[in-house]
């Protein structure tokens, strides 16, 4: 996939996805978030949701009402299609929300820092030093998903990046702070997971009673502190 | 107005179509496999599309009635009963206070849903009833249904005879060996000639480890013309991802709302309803149709559904 090219393809009858491209930095992060915050204040008629992702925005719609709606195209698809085109231009045009920073407290010691020490031989560290390697930077929330609330967070140092588990555990418990590769994120809930344990918050991500039923969302910038 | 289970079941959970505009926040939808069943016998009754049902997996659930009810049946043949009398899916039954609704056989289908005249008593959660239950939370207390729960209900029988019911036209064709149709995906390209040739041509078998989160296939494994290292996006009911060693997984109605593997297809609207109806060891096919074709199909369905609405409020509101 080019660089930064624009494409637009069908994910299923009922969405579509538009792609900036295929990799992982804030620059097309933002423009996602921008394109979502612009068709969720002026939708279409049929449309459902979207999921804003790393690079790409998905728009989920009703086909039976959008094509009632804007009968002069041949299918649903390619009237959702041009409205996200149209969507593109204007979007350059509000301004960017802000994104607010946020600390997350975590407890670094061993009974749940189940991957630490491997993390810190992988990379040839002491646990001490994986640590403040680790707190030492801001992170961005660029989704959420896998979990309700679960923030896929980015990018590590790469001194301290370390793959995913051969095996996944069935049991990370909930509150965990992990590893894959150059990402992080904590386990909203329990859940089987293959990512490196290095630590556990008490924050509450996954917040059922609000109205915006996570704490987290797409665009915060997150410090850990050591708790 | 209650019912009370008398057997659990093996998995019985209350759903309806889904909770819709959460899946930003990692929230998968859940709702109904079956959503079209849910439709049919929802409007059947008179009540919201939309409305609570009980999804009922095989070996089912025993309920008894403490007041008097009219429900529907739709989706799989699990031979129910009201005490000794076999009653049909797709009609309007009434239930004597003192009833038991039972299920003795799989003759077909996996998943029976249960809807009643008025609905559920079910606290909503984010604007559904579905239960989601790794959250364990929406539904019935975020869990499915063990002996001895109640459930209550809104509205008592008012009337006991019914000549309507659900026309052949709208129930989905279920088969235990269906060929379901497909539209490509955004790695479809990728696929090799032979690949492409197996997944249009071969039999594929529902693995024993398929659930309501995903169905695992088995079958001649499909390879693309290259590896392909894929940032986390959006998928949906129905996504067919290929996993790294060969095979593929259709996503179901408890997916999770991203993931990184490739999309070679997706199956088509209209034919979730038969794909929700199968399970372990039973084979499917696949057949390629163009997006356009698979829109129409929805248009149909949907016109065909509006059409049976109007007809059932004259009858219901009689």
């Amino acid at each position: 996939m080019k660089k930064n090219h624009v494409k637009i393809f069908p994910l299923g009858d009922n969405a579509l996805t538009l792609s900036f491209g295929n990799e992982i930095s804030p620059e097309l992060n933002k423009k996602v978030l921008k394109l979502a915050n612009f068709i969720e204040q002026n939708p279409f008629k049929g449309f459902i949701e979207t999921v804003p992702a790393y690079s790409s925005l998905s728009i989920f719609y009703d086909v039976f009402r959008v094509r009632n709606e804007f009968s002069d195209f041949e299918t649903a698809f390619e009237a959702v299609k041009t409205f996200v085109e149209n969507s593109l231009k204007n979007s350059g045009k509000i301004n960017k929300k802000k994104s607010r920073l946020i600390e997350i407290p975590v407890n670094f010691e061993k009974e749940f820092a189940l991957d630490l020490e491997f993390v810190a031989s992988e990379n040839d560290l002491s646990p001490e030093k994986v640590i403040e390697i680790f707190t030492s930077k801001t992170y961005r929330v660029y989704l959420l998903g896998f979990l309700p609330g679960f923030a896929y967070m980015g990018e590590l140092d790469a001194q301290i990046a370390t793959p995913r588990k051969n095996s996944p555990r069935k049991k990370v418990p909930k509150g965990s702070v992990g590893i894959a590769g150059r990402q992080t994120g904590i386990y909203s809930l329990e859940s089987p997971g293959g990512w490196q344990i290095i630590g556990k918050t008490a924050t509450e991500l996954f917040t059922p009673e609000d109205e915006n039923p996570t704490f987290l969302q797409a665009g915060d910038l997150i410090r850990f502190t050591e708790k | 107005m209650s019912l009370i289970f008398q057997k659990s079941g093996i998995l019985t959970t209350v759903q309806d179509l889904g909770r819709k505009g959460f899946k930003r926040f990692g929230l998968n939808p859940n709702g109904a496999m079956d959503k079209t069943a849910v439709r049919l016998i929802n409007i059947l009754l008179g009540n919201d599309e939309n409305e609570a049902v009980l999804e009922i997996h095989f070996p089912a659930s025993a309920l008894e009635f403490n007041e008097s009810a009219i429900i529907a049946l739709g989706g799989a043949d699990f031979g129910a009963k009201i005490d000794r009398n076999q009653i049909e899916n797709w009609r309007p039954f009434f239930v004597e206070k003192g009833q038991i609704l039972s299920f003795s056989t799989k003759v077909r289908g996996n998943r029976a849903y249960l809807t009643i005249k008025g609905g559920f008593e079910i606290e909503k959660w984010l604007g559904s009833s579905s239960t989601n239950l790794q959250a364990q939370i929406g539904g019935f207390n975020g869990r499915s249904f063990e002996k001895c729960d109640e459930i209550l209900f809104n509205e008592k029988a008012k009337t006991q005879n019914f000549d309507y019911f659900v026309s052949d036209n709208l129930i989905p064709k279920y088969k235990t060996s269906p060929t379901i149709k497909i539209i490509v995906g955004a790695e479809f390209e990728f696929l090799t000639g032979l690949s492409e040739e197996i997944l249009l041509n071969e039999e594929f078998t529902i693995a024993n480890d398929s659930n309501r989160m995903g169905f695992r296939l088995s079958g001649k494994p499909l390879y693309l013309l290259d590896n392909i290292e894929l940032v986390s996006s959006a998928v949906d009911f129905g996504t067919i991802q290929l996993l790294p060693d060969g095979q593929m997984i259709i996503l179901m109605a408890d997916h999770q709302t991203t993931g990184g593997y490739p999309r070679i297809a997706h199956i088509i609207s209209t034919n979730l309803p038969i794909l929700a109806q199968l399970g372990a060891n039973d084979k499917i096919k696949f057949e390629l149709i163009s997006l356009k074709e698979a829109e129409d199909f929805t248009l149909k369905f949907e016109k065909d559904l509006n059409f049976f609405k109007l007809g059932t409020r004259t009858l219901v509101r009689r």
